[in-house]
């Protein structure tokens, strides 16, 4: 069944008739990046008022793949449950030259994690629980059929021109978050560079419902049979419906390609029948690129309007929602007075996450769609040798899924302590009775096994406990952000010492 | 490791002549083909970046 696309309500503004008080945050964008921000301000008791200029969820699937990363973000956000009872859930990906498979990947190999690896579920589904959440909290003002049309600073302030329905009025803000995605008109009113790369090749995305049992997971194919020369992914999504990826080449038409007289036989050469429905299909090309920097003063670029990248490895929602991971905390932190060099932080941090990100699309993107030449050549020397020699199966690459960034923080570390609870990574979980210890990590959070400092949380030792926090030593202190990223973490230390850390933390030193 | 510049195969001519042998009779693109796979085999035997990226530069300045 087609989604059923329900349109949100204009209501006009109170700016309209008055001038309203400047707002502490105002959201450009009401994308799943947008109201993720929104939703987490809130839980650290910031408000905010979210625009958009249209008034329904994303018009096609879109982003279906969300990490476990991403998973443990929309937990805190209060909507994952919701996420995993409607999408599906998959952790192996098999990638395939010709007919033979020649590689596959188990994303969460070990259990004792509440989230599982990936699930897919359609964007619109995401956008639609994110909107539910967000009208549901008194500090999220959401105003659909609202376009931000200018936009200018002063010392300590942003400030949009708001066109609605009704007519235009001004919003006043502390900080002003650009959630407004890869065509960003806040960039292009800031005259900001968006540079990097585009790929000249075009890929056919469609999506199909039918009746079928293909199970869940990832499948990619290099020269597939039913695609000559080219390359193909098919992920299945919720509702009986299919995503297929075909790659086209630089010189297919797009116009041309969106026909369903031209679309449909090639879906049948896919799925070997033409007992489908045609549900959503778009021609893309992609593009990696970014802005310089992520905050310029006031205004404080996240999600798309910020990066983009290609979409295998499924890093450009997952990774606008660790932006939304990162900033929440610091920008609720600064609003309330702390001190703006967490806002430094949130820069250098997500450039990192970006480059990486970049990197890693890239990278399959060339793997994918290789310049002719010695691009090419090497690329299909690496299929042919997946055939017969172990190591290159690994080397063939279809996209490296979405993990999150190491950060390279310089912290207090202790090397007795396992190298997965590193400072710069996000904390591993680990079932804590009924519950989940990522469940504890919701605030700035000083956990001990093995010594209870004042005020520390001492969770129940079990054997994951063991594995990725002890390690092989007696005791341990671990300070963890509340984005759930590790800051520090000692054998053992004093008050003093854990405080001075939290300090640090807190002026975005750590 | 650091990357061997001195001579370091005992029968170098040997290795050179078995080079030529295993292209012939095949044609130029074939031959590129074949060291490409050449290439990746010895990388990942050499299984060393900082070594790799070395020679990566001795091959370009030369
Ligand atoms: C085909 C495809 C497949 C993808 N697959 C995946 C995947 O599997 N996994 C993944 O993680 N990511 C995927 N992505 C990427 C993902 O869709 C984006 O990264 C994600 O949508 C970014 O969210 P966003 O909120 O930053 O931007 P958007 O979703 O683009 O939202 C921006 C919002 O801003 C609003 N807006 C724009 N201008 C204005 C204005 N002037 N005033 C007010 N509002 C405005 C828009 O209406 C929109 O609602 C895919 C993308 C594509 C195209």
């Amino acid at each position: 069944m087609a989604y059923d696309y329900q349109p949100f309500e204009f209501t006009p503004p109170p700016g309209l008739t008055a001038n309203e008080p400047r707002h502490k945050v105002v959201i450009v964008g009401a994308g799943p990046i947008g109201l993720a921000a929104a939703l987490e301000l809130a839980r650290h008791d910031v408000p905010s008022v979210v625009v958009d200029d249209n008034n329904v969820v994303s018009i096609g699937s879109r982003a279906i793949c969300w990490s476990k990363r991403s998973l443990e973000i929309f937990d805190r956000l209060g909507i994952a449950e919701r996420m995993l009872a409607k999408g599906v859930t998959w952790k192996v990906g098999r990638t395939y030259h010709g007919a033979e498979e020649v590689f596959n990947f188990d994303l969460l190999p070990e259990d004792g994690h509440k989230m599982p690896a990936f699930i897919n579920l359609q964007q619109y589904y995401v956008e639609q629980y994110l909107v539910e959440a967000a009208q549901q909290s008194p500090l999220i003002d959401l105003r659909f059929k609202n376009k931000v049309t200018d936009l200018s600073q002063t010392a300590d302030s942003a400030q949009v021109e708001i066109e609605t329905p009704d007519g235009a009025y001004t919003l006043a803000a502390d900080y002003l978050l650009a959630c407004d995605g890869a065509g960003s008109p806040i960039r292009k009113m800031m005259g900001l560079e968006f540079d990097g790369e585009l790929f000249e090749d075009r890929f056919l995305i469609a999506d199909i419902e039918m009746e079928a049992d293909f199970p869940s997971e990832r499948r990619f194919w290099f020269e597939p049979e039913f695609h000559e020369g080219q390359s193909a992914l098919l992920h299945r999504q919720p509702d009986n419906i299919y995503r297929i990826d075909l790659q086209l080449g630089w010189d297919a038409d797009p116009d041309h390609e969106k026909k369903p007289e031209v679309v449909i036989p090639r879906i049948e050469r896919v799925v070997g029948h033409s007992d489908f429905r045609l549900d959503w299909v778009s021609v893309y090309t992609f593009q990696c690129r970014r802005l310089e920097r992520f905050v310029h003063d006031r205004v404080i670029f996240v999600g798309d309007s910020a990066h983009v990248v290609s979409p295998f490895g499924a890093r450009g929602g997952n990774g606008g929602m660790q932006d939304v991971d990162n900033l929440g905390w610091k920008l609720a932190a600064v609003v309330r007075g702390g001190d703006t060099g967490l806002l430094e932080t949130y820069d250098s941090e997500r450039q990192i996450a970006t480059d990486e990100n970049i990197a890693n699309s890239t990278r399959a993107t060339k793997f994918m769609t290789p310049d002719d030449g010695i691009e090419r050549l090497f690329r299909d020397q690496t299929l042919t040798l997946a055939k017969t020699a172990g190591f290159a199966r690994g080397w063939v690459n279809s996209g490296r899924l979405s993990r999150p960034c190491a950060y390279p923080n310089v912290a207090p570390d202790d090397g007795r302590l396992p190298e997965i609870s590193h400072p710069g990574l996000v904390a591993p979980d680990a079932p804590q009775g009924d519950g989940w210890l990522m469940d504890h990590f919701r605030d700035v959070t000083v956990m001990a096994i093995g010594c209870a400092p004042e005020g520390a949380f001492v969770p129940e030792l079990n054997e994951h406990m063991q594995r990725r926090y002890l390690g092989e030593a007696d005791s341990c202190i671990y300070l963890v952000r509340p984005d759930q990223v590790i800051a520090a973490r000692w054998v053992s230390a004093d008050s003093q010492t854990i405080a001075a850390a939290k300090d640090a933390l807190m002026r975005g030193q750590l | 490791m650091t990357l061997v510049t001195e001579p370091n195969l005992q029968d170098h001519d040997g290795f050179y002549a078995d080079l030529l042998s295993v292209h012939k009779g095949l044609s130029e693109a074939e031959s590129h083909a074949l060291n490409a796979r050449l290439i990746l085999i010895l990388a990942n035997h050499i299984g060393d970046l900082a070594v790799l990226k070395k020679a990566l530069e001795l091959a370009r300045k030369s």
